[in-house]
């Protein structure tokens, strides 16, 4: 165990150094309606504390364009939002980067805000990074998500199959322990005391007969069958 | 007997095999500039391609889910032929296999269905079908004389 530990212990160690870098998480896509506002989200990861010096910066690239230009910034604890360009009056910082958030809220949509935002982080001296990017699509009526009518579609039919299955297995589960237990309730009655041994035997095999009714019933009538024709 | 077994087989695959392509390329509507399949519209209009994700409404979500539960129900009727092809008594019908591939069929046919009557919405009206939709209409006939002929088949030994 402490061998394991130990061992455990240096492979931490030796993996530590080369994670030292800043991992930034935004969204993938966002969908949002014309005249609302949408909250772009940025968050990153660092093995080191958060200093005082982080800095966030978004840059926006509309689409159809090759070039971003820069939307807000923020370092040494002040934001700076976009105060020329398209999102003038309309964007606000809502994050919290002492818990690593560097959230925007762009208000007001327009089908013109289409386009990829990219978010970037720094957190000296973690500054090796790659930038996050989230697109953003605006509509004028949200569409329904990708694959959630369809996963629901397959997975109602398939749902409605294993219940059917677990039906008629459970009925004949019950079906078969209802015959079993007439079985033996009428022989027990009829033969009393004088063949013990076949009393015994006769409703087991009635039971095996029943359970098993699909694969056994044929070959037991044949046998049954050429029983009576040697008799 | 046996080339009636290798036929049937010969045939189910056959379908899965179509239902398959069908559901996987990207050739349900063709014109020059552009295909469409069941999953992503892409055009190529001046050099560079672009693909709309299949959002824009519900049948086509609809018709996707209806291809990949013919091609499940179609793979366990396969699986379910060969169960019961070494179980089922002599004599009998390959029912359940018949009933699933069946099954499989109506499937395709409602979602070529479905597409047939609402491409207008997803694509331009005068868009010609490509092969894979083709290959999806060829598949409802073979799924379902495959189901029928298992119905009907009785095992010899």
């Amino acid at each position: 165990m402490l061998a394991f530990l130990a061992l455990a212990s240096i492979a931490l160690v030796g993996i530590a150094p080369q994670c030292q870098a800043i991992v930034i998480y935004t969204g993938w896509e966002r969908h949002a309606l014309v005249g609302s506002d949408v909250r772009l989200s940025c968050s990153f990861f660092s093995w080191r504390w958060t200093s005082e010096d982080v800095t966030f910066s978004w840059s926006y690239r509309p689409d159809g364009s090759r070039d971003s230009i820069s939307i807000f910034h923020f370092t040494g604890g002040a934001p700076y939002v976009d105060n020329k360009g398209p999102f003038r009056d309309r964007l606000e910082f809502v994050g919290n980067p002492g818990r690593r958030d560097g959230s925007i809220l762009i208000k007001n949509l327009d089908f013109s805000d289409n386009g990829t935002f990219t978010c970037d982080a720094k957190n000296p001296p973690d500054i090796v990074g790659r930038p996050s990017s989230v697109r953003l699509l605006v509509f004028e009526n949200l569409p329904v998500q990708a694959g959630v009518i369809t996963g629901a579609i397959i997975g109602a039919v398939l749902g409605l199959l294993v219940l059917i299955v677990v039906i008629y297995y459970l009925m004949r589960f019950l079906v078969a322990r209802r015959v079993f237990n007439l079985s033996v309730s009428k022989h027990g009655k009829k033969g009393k005391g004088k063949e013990g041994s076949q009393q015994r035997q006769g409703p087991v095999l009635y039971a095996t007969l029943d359970q098993s009714k699909l694969k056994a019933s044929a070959s037991e009538k044949k046998k049954q069958e050429s029983r009576k024709d040697k008799k | 007997m046996l080339l009636l077994l290798l036929g049937i087989i010969l045939l189910h695959l056959a379908a899965l095999v179509l239902l398959f392509i069908s559901t996987i390329v990207s050739a349900w509507v063709v014109n020059p500039t552009g295909s469409s399949d069941l999953w992503l519209n892409c055009s190529t209009p001046n050099g560079g391609t672009h693909c709309i994700s299949a959002t824009a409404g519900e049948w086509i979500q609809a018709v996707q889910a209806l291809m990949i539960l013919a091609i499940i129900f179609s793979f366990l009727s396969i699986f379910l032929f060969f169960c019961q092809l070494f179980t089922l008594q002599k004599g009998g019908r390959f029912f359940l296999t018949g009933i699933f591939q069946i099954l499989a069929s109506l499937f395709v046919m409602s979602g070529a269905t479905i597409y047939t009557v609402r491409s207008s919405d997803w694509v331009h009206k005068n868009d010609s079908f490509g092969f894979a939709y083709i290959l999806a209409w060829v598949a409802f006939p073979l799924a379902l004389l495959s189901g029928l002929i298992y119905v009907v088949l009785r095992k010899r030994e």
